[in-house]
């Protein structure tokens, strides 16, 4: 357990998260290197599967990150972002994992220090909470063998 | 003559729905029941396993599959029933998706044997008594399915050649996939038969959606009378027409009933309920956390929300109940 090292992947805007995140490396800040960022355009890319597919993937948490409110490079992307965050935080309640496996932080292209703060915060979280195991093969407890294949996903 | 094609029918964890479905084929059963040969359809017929197993392999043309797979004898039937078959039809939403069954996913074995057969309210069971797969009663050995913790689409036990969508398949939908098979020009291996738009392009109120869509109330189906004029989810009611593969024929609207989903997705969709959740959160029109809160308060069940039909099939397929990951 103590090799653990949680695995965050990074849904960055551009404009703002993303921007933060060079300052944070131009500035030579040291910050937990669990973080995989991914940049997209706007924060309202972010869409709910991505979440599940990197859970699916490896992943134990994911970190979406985007302009301020107001500040929005297209106006409002980072309010759909919003919406849809507090909708799937009801919906990992019910799935039984941990709303904190799942950030959605407002960082300004010269918040280079909230990149880090953010993330260390986030690392040392899923420290805590531990690896996120999505169970995969439905069997009875005592039922011996492999599930078959399965196409999906 | 030649030999008609032989067909079976099976149903695993299912309601009868998809077997009402079969015979809603109405006169065109008669046709469809002329053309073909059925092997197997414990709804209707009597045919045994040893009937199934007698069977050189591949000598089925098609098995139609319905019910979502739940219990070991589900698994032995449609791993036999594959080895039997030259072409599998996963029919209806549960073989297609997990269906609503699959909701059972958010639960497991203990806490539903728990419920059913100790906590529930009209339950009396003095003795304790639970199914087990072996039990002896009478100087005889009795063996019952196993069941399982996890609900599962067809596809994630055996291979599929092709679904038929809904909850039930309507007619025509049916119709087609038999005709499809029976004149030899099916889609490529692993389509979904029927169209790839969303249920929006064909839906009668579609003219109705305005050009920005929000909302500023959700509305649950009891609570109100539906316009029938006007796009469901432009009057509060959370229909999942934009991310749902049409082809239904808008059943569910024309009764003036948000679609929930039964089709599934569409083909670039990986995981339908994250998707739908995506598409009709964004339209919620708040800004501020406590509104947003409050407007949420209104979707009190998601999962049962946008994954009424695809919670097995979606990409994490189960509630995680923790500890025993496999």
């Amino acid at each position: 357990m103590s090799a653990y090292e949680p695995k965050i992947v990074g849904i960055f805007c551009n404009w703002c998260a993303y921007t933060a995140a060079d300052l944070a490396g131009i500035s030579r800040m040291k910050y937990a290197p669990n973080v995989r960022i991914v940049r997209v355009m706007c924060s309202g890319r972010f869409d709910p599967q991505m979440v599940f597919w990197a859970f699916k993937h490896g992943a134990d948490g994911v970190l979406i990150a985007g302009c301020h409110p107001g500040d929005c490079h297209y106006q409002e992307g980072n309010y759909k972002a919003l919406r849809r965050f507090k909708l799937l935080q009801k919906l990992l309640d019910q799935l039984g994992i941990e709303r904190e496996r799942v950030r959605l932080e407002w960082i300004s292209a010269s918040e280079g220090e909230k990149v880090k703060q953010v993330i260390d915060e986030m690392t040392e979280t899923l420290r805590r909470l531990g690896p996120l195991r999505i169970q995969e093969t439905p069997q009875a407890p005592e039922a011996v063998g492999t599930a078959g294949g399965g196409h999906h996903g | 003559m030649a030999e008609k094609p032989k067909v079976a029918f099976y149903w695993c964890g299912s309601c009868g729905g998809c077997e009402e479905a079969v015979v809603d084929l109405a006169e065109d059963l008669l046709t469809v029941a002329e053309a073909v040969d059925i092997v197997l359809w414990p709804v209707a017929m009597d045919f045994k396993k040893k009937d199934v197993e007698a069977l050189p392999d591949g000598a089925i043309v098609a098995s139609f599959i319905n019910g979502t797979v739940r219990l070991s004898e589900h698994e032995e039937w449609v791993k036999l029933l594959r080895k039997k078959s030259q072409l599998v039809f996963a029919f209806g939403s549960c073989a297609h998706l997990g269906g609503i069954p699959g909701l059972a996913n958010l639960s497991n074995r203990q806490e539903i044997f728990q419920w059913y057969y100790h906590e529930g309210p009209t339950v009396h069971n003095p003795s304790g008594a639970v199914p087990t797969p072996d039990f002896k009663a009478n100087g005889h050995a009795f063996e019952l399915p196993e069941f399982w913790d996890t609900a599962r689409a067809l596809d994630q036990v055996i291979e599929v050649d092709y679904y038929i969508p809904g909850c039930p398949p309507p007619p025509h939908i049916v119709k087609d996939a038999v005709m499809k098979l029976l004149q030899g020009n099916l889609p490529p291996k692993g389509s979904v038969l029927a169209g790839d738009r969303a249920l929006c392009h064909e839906c009668p109120l579609n003219e109705t959606k305005p050009e920005k869509l929000l909302i500023k109330d959700v509305k649950r189906p009891h609570e109100v009378v539906p316009k029938p004029d006007e796009c469901l989810l432009a009057q509060g009611l959370l229909c999942l027409g934009p991310v749902t593969r049409g082809g239904c024929g808008a059943l569910c609207i024309n009764a003036h009933m948000p679609c929930t989903g039964c089709f599934g997705p569409m083909d670039h969709i990986q995981d339908f309920g994250a998707k739908g959740l995506g598409a009709l959160a964004s339209i919620l029109d708040y800004t501020e956390e406590d509104d947003l809160d409050r407007i949420l308060e209104k979707i009190p069940d998601p999962v049962g929300t946008f994954y009424k039909y695809s919670l097995p099939a979606s990409l994490i397929r189960r509630k995680n109940m923790g500890g025993k990951s496999s």
